[in-house]
């Protein structure tokens, strides 16, 4: 039965990972994430399902516990906010090199450093980039609603064991902070060894019967060997990006221009083209639901429709990087975000598509022509 | 239909729980609703503000520039706040505390006294639902029955038994509108 319920963005994707059968939560207390362990250790999901939920003494050690139950093929999980999230790349790289399965939440501040409190969206290259050291990726998937906090935990699972590699759920203080309406999923049972080996195959360490012994490790000190291991991560990376992209597509049939945003930077933008519509400005959005695998292919064509695209993100311009690889200089691309933990209005977005795109827009074109046959 | 909401005032006045029962009320009859608060140091003693949207439809941006209304309840949200409501919207503040009313002339000014009444029914803490009764006088967007389904749905079982005191502060700030009139200062009834 679905039950509807107001809640916090936090506070959903909590739930959700009690009801999405989650084993084990190992956390630490950061704004503006918190609510999260709170809510779950409010919950007593020991009682309900029989899921651990345990504060560990630093955001180390919450992802090394990932690391170490995620061995034994255990659904675990973290959260945390964006100094947190530093101080869990290596975690993530060794899972990423060890090809294990977890989700980590991250629920983005402003930054550099401690920075602020306040929502952001600072940590886009963090997140696609790899983040820790080595040559891997996450899978990122960028909620834009509290429904979405909710839902994206157990599809982040599906692919955290589909390709057995880490899955980021990249937030922000805005999503995570709000209240909406949000429709939660069904219980769903913990899943046992058997289940586990029966759909995914043996290679947690489950406790020893009739098999060879399997090893979970990122270390590969032949050179060889470690290169394959390499070449199996791009493998999954290059399947990821043909079966598991998503994005949304919203007012682009007749658009002449473009604005790409994730998460709270799209709700905004949504706003934006709204406004933007009633003036009679032909604007649409293109949002990322994934930001690995990101909409590439969307945007090269959508880049023959259309005069010129903003990317709209709460930092100094990063996606931009992406959207601009993406058209392959068919249009201009331009970036338009606060940062410091000011939430930009769709006001603002609009001033910015207007000033950036619409007015200079022809301008720029001839411009960036020009210096690339220079 | 949709209503775009900005209460604004000290942190401890029920500002963010009042948009809450705002928000919950919309959901009792089908609607969207978002609700999106400021959080951080802000809230220590200083100011509290959340927005509040209800709609039929999807709702885009849960943080907004300008408003339909704004319910103000201290001078810092009026010195914020009033320039931010959209010609032809609502401002409904509380004089209590306010040095400097209200000066446009392209907005409806209500006043409701809810500290002044929620201090004569003993009771501090019905403050934020005298505004919110105040609130629904000037726009209906929200049935009383849905409020209190609503209240059924936020407060904690053990508190339900609060719920004809909340029904009565909502009553009493419906009942203690006042237009206010910028250029005369006048207060109508």
């Amino acid at each position: 039965m679905a039950e509807l319920k107001l809640m916090k963005g936090n506070e959903a994707l909590a739930e959700a990972a009690i009801r999405a059968g989650v084993d084990a939560y190992f956390g630490y207390p950061i704004t503006p994430q918190s609510e999260v362990i709170e809510y779950l250790m409010a919950e007593r999901p020991e009682k309900r399902t029989g899921m651990v939920v345990l504060q560990a003494e630093s955001e180390v050690a919450a992802i090394n516990m990932v690391y170490g139950a995620a061995s034994t093929g255990k659904k675990v999980m973290t959260s945390s906010s964006s100094p947190g999230i530093s101080l869990k790349q290596e975690g993530i790289s060794y899972m990423a090199g060890a090809e294990l399965p977890a989700v980590i939440v991250n629920v983005v501040r402003g930054g550099p450093g401690l920075g602020t409190i306040q929502p952001s969206q600072a940590d886009y290259f963090q997140s696609v980039k790899g983040g820790g050291h080595g040559d891997y990726k996450l899978y990122v998937l960028a909620p834009a609603s509290v429904q979405e906090m909710s839902d994206f935990v157990a599809d982040a699972f599906d692919i955290a064991f589909k390709y057995r590699t880490p899955v980021l759920i990249l937030s922000d203080g805005l999503i995570g902070q709000m209240m909406e309406k949000v429709v939660l999923r069904d219980q769903v049972e913990r899943i046992t060894d058997e289940d586990l080996i029966k759909t995914h195959g043996s290679w947690a360490t489950t406790g020893k019967t009739n098999r060879n012994r399997n090893i979970v490790t990122s270390l590969d000190l032949q050179s060889e060997k470690m290169e394959a291991r390499v070449h199996r991560l791009q493998k999954k990376y290059k399947q990821m990006e043909l079966e598991d992209l998503r994005y949304e597509k919203i007012d682009c049939d007749d658009a002449e221009y473009l604005i790409v945003a994730y998460g709270s930077s799209a709700r905004i933008s949504q706003k934006a083209v709204e406004i933007a519509r009633k003036k009679g400005i032909k604007v649409g959005l293109l949002r990322p639901l994934t930001l690995f695998p990101f909409p590439k292919k969307q945007l090269f064509e959508l880049a023959d429709q259309v005069k010129g695209i903003l990317s709209v993100e709460l930092n100094s311009g990063q996606m931009v990087e992406d959207v601009q690889l993406s058209v392959e200089h068919k249009v201009p691309v331009e970036h338009f975000g606060r940062t410091g933990g000011i939430i930009h209005t769709p006001e603002e977005v609009l001033d910015a598509l207007e000033q950036k795109i619409i007015t200079h827009g022809h301008f720029r074109n001839h411009k960036t022509r020009e210096s690339s046959i220079l | 239909m949709s209503e775009e909401i900005i209460i604004a005032g000290f942190g401890g006045q029920g500002v963010l729980s009042m948009g809450k029962i705002l928000a919950y009320s919309g959901i009792m009859q089908d609607q969207e609703v978002s609700w999106m608060p400021s959080y951080g140091p802000e809230m220590r003693g200083g100011t509290a503000n959340v927005t509040v949207i209800l709609s039929d439809e999807r709702i885009s941006s849960p943080y907004l520039k300008v408003y339909d209304t704004a319910i103000i309840l201290n001078q810092q949200s009026m010195d914020k706040f009033e320039n931010t409501v959209k010609p032809d919207g609502i401002l409904l503040y509380d004089p209590n505390g306010i040095t400097h009313h209200p000066t446009r002339k392209d907005i409806k000014i209500y006043q409701i006294e809810g500290a002044k009444l929620a201090a004569e029914m003993d009771n501090k803490k019905i403050f934020n639902m005298i505004v919110l009764g105040a609130f629904l006088k000037i726009k209906p967007i929200v049935k009383l029955e849905n409020v209190i389904k609503g209240l059924k749905k936020s407060l904690s079982e053990r508190y339900h038994h609060l719920i004809p005191l909340n029904k009565e502060a909502i009553d009493t700030g419906m009942k203690h509108l006042k237009k206010f009139n910028i250029e005369k200062h006048i207060i109508h009834n």
